[in-house]
């Protein structure tokens, strides 16, 4: 058996190892605090004199409140309709048997394994085609199904007991009274699950909208940031400040919903 | 006679009509199912079953994005085959997926075996850990470019301090990769260690105890027992690592733009390079099918391979 004292090594090495994951984050905070930072000044890890200086540069040089609310308005819709089209797909894989679903099933399942890097170029033709470059109907139509929702909502629903069911069928309920009524409500961990999943990767979402949104009043935050680097070359505090911007959102979703994030991830292997 | 007749005919009617009945029911519940998977199947045919299939056209064919396709055969994979630029982008990337491999999963494994014990404060630690994970990679990679910075950046002015000229990170050609690999080992640390703690979970206790009964040391249990049960977490990571390797793109894009003299540029990064600043979409079409057989190659080894050398309790 290990030692006390070993133990506690280990736990001394754990929390340097935390402080040295969290110090980025802390530096980044204080940048965005200093104003001139990397050109007139050096940030230090408590901001000697703390100003919001680069916060209104980066909403008065850039359309950073108009991205925020790309960014916000496309990872609601997004999640909107992954949540609803997987969830519907899920009950009929878990809830029918009909000609071809063992078919059907592979073919969703075929779709997880091509990334959207693979689909770059015909994607960017198709959207070209319907016209729909440069528009948020762009971003979200290639992103509004995802076969992993499908997958993991739907062992979710097959563990739903059926006696539910045939409860509410006896009392006239057709599928749709089913689905809504019965099924839903009783796979809402796994709903919740999948939805800060689908949030996530929108918010986070990079070369897909790079491809698609042109204009600076369209883009998204990755995007937006991606440029701030050409508008500030050197000034860091406004950089700084526009990733504490991105980042703060996702901090306060994990926050509020960390066991859902971290069961996801260690049952799915998604990110 | 007649009465047996008619009673079996009308049986039989019967029958028919409940069989009737029942196929009516069936084709509607076929019906329904249908209409319960179209608001995901329509999008999945349209935007990646298609889509694939355009891909593997476009492929055969030269095509500037402006101009009618051009036939050419197989003549854009020779050209990939031939060119200096597409080799260097797979040496990056496999560069990339070897650097960060190594680090997250002897990390990883470090941290799932510390924190699988149990103390207090170990929750708040598991999420200090993870918390790179959900941020953006945009966002990560800004931040790793200031904290890099060759002459302003905290890290080379912590190594002065200590009386080390720090070299010149993204800024130089030899430094870019290892650059990148930091900050993404940084990022994809508590991913792995999620991973492979939900693998040590789901061990079985009995043994481990048997073991340090029979007083097994820490070192002797985690070699004989804990390590190889855990293959199948261990190998799963390595998978999803390679299939994620392979597609690396966004940290490449912000820290380093595929530089400096294109030290950096990775597969993903080749393709958007050859479609929208080469005007080579054919080329980056045949590139984009030759990165998804790597990507279904790795997926069939893991298949594969689970059956022969993972040891399942």
């Amino acid at each position: 058996m290990r030692s006390r004292s070993a133990s506690w090594l280990v736990n001394a090495v754990l929390v340097i190892g935390a402080a040295s994951m969290l110090f980025p984050f802390l530096w980044t905070l204080t940048t965005s605090l200093t104003a001139g930072a990397g050109l007139s000044a050096t940030p230090s890890l408590i901001p000697a004199d703390p100003s919001l200086d680069a916060y209104t540069t980066l909403f008065t040089a850039t359309p950073f409140a108009r991205v925020i609310a790309n960014s916000v308005g496309l990872a609601i819709a997004v999640t909107v309709a992954q949540v609803a089209t997987s969830s519907t797909a899920a009950y009929a894989f878990s809830r029918f048997d009909f000609p071809g679903k063992r078919a059907a099933f592979a073919l969703y399942l075929a779709t997880m394994m091509i990334p959207m890097q693979v689909l770059v170029v015909p994607l960017f033709e198709q959207m070209r085609d319907l016209g729909l470059i440069d528009s948020y109907l762009g971003v979200i139509l290639p992103t509004m199904a995802s076969a992993f929702g499908v997958f993991l909502l739907r062992q979710a629903m097959a563990a739903v007991p059926r006696e539910l069911d045939e409860a509410a069928t006896i009392d006239g309920a057709g599928h749709v009274r089913v689905f809504w009524r019965i099924v839903l409500p009783n796979v809402r961990p796994a709903l919740a699950t999948f939805g800060i999943f689908a949030f996530m990767s929108s918010w986070n979402a990079f070369l897909w909208p790079l491809v698609v949104l042109r204009s600076e009043d369209m883009k998204t935050l990755p995007l937006a940031l991606a440029s701030l680097q050409g508008q500030f070359t050197t000034q860091w505090d406004v950089m700084m400040a526009g990733s504490i911007v991105s980042i703060l959102p996702m901090l306060a979703l994990y926050i509020f919903a960390q066991r859902y994030i971290i069961q996801g991830v260690a049952g799915s292997g998604i990110k | 006679m007649t009465q047996t007749l008619t009673s079996a005919s009308r049986a039989a009617a019967s029958r028919q009509r409940r069989q009737a009945t029942a196929r009516s029911r069936s084709r509607r519940a076929t019906i329904t199912a249908y209409l319960f998977l179209l608001p995901s199947a329509l999008p999945l045919l349209a935007f990646v079953v298609l889509p694939m299939f355009r891909a593997a056209w476009t492929s055969l064919h030269e095509w500037n994005l402006l101009t009618p396709k051009a036939w050419v055969g197989l003549d854009n994979y020779r050209d990939l085959l031939t060119d200096p630029e597409t080799a260097a982008a797979f040496r990056h990337t496999a560069y990339y997926v070897l650097g960060v491999l190594p680090l997250t999963l002897v990390g990883g494994l470090g941290l799932a075996l510390a924190l699988h014990r149990s103390f207090r404060g170990r929750n708040l630690l598991r999420g200090v850990y993870f918390l790179p994970v959900v941020t953006s990679w945009i966002a990560v990679a800004i931040v790793w470019r200031w904290l890099l910075n060759p002459s302003v950046g905290i890290v080379n002015e912590l190594l002065a301090m200590v009386g080390i000229d720090g070299p010149g990170w993204w800024a130089d050609p030899a430094w870019a990769m290892p650059s990148i690999i930091l900050a993404s080992a940084w990022k994809d640390l508590g991913y792995v260690m999620v991973l492979l703690l939900a693998g040590l979970q789901s061990l079985p206790t009995d043994v481990q105890e048997a073991a340090m009964i029979d007083g097994a040391s820490w070192w002797r249990r985690l070699r004989s027992i804990t390590l190889p049960l855990l293959t199948p977490s261990i190998f799963f990571v390595v998978v999803i690592s390679l299939i994620n390797g392979f597609q690396v793109f966004d940290q490449v894009f912000a820290m380093t733009g595929g530089g400096p003299n294109g030290a950096s540029e990775v597969v993903v990064q080749r393709i958007y390079d050859l479609t929208f600043r080469y005007g080579e979409a054919g080329m980056a079409s045949a590139l984009s099918m030759v990165l998804f057989l790597v990507i279904l190659g790795v997926t069939l080894i893991q298949i594969r391979g689970e059956k022969r050398w993972v040891n399942y309790a």
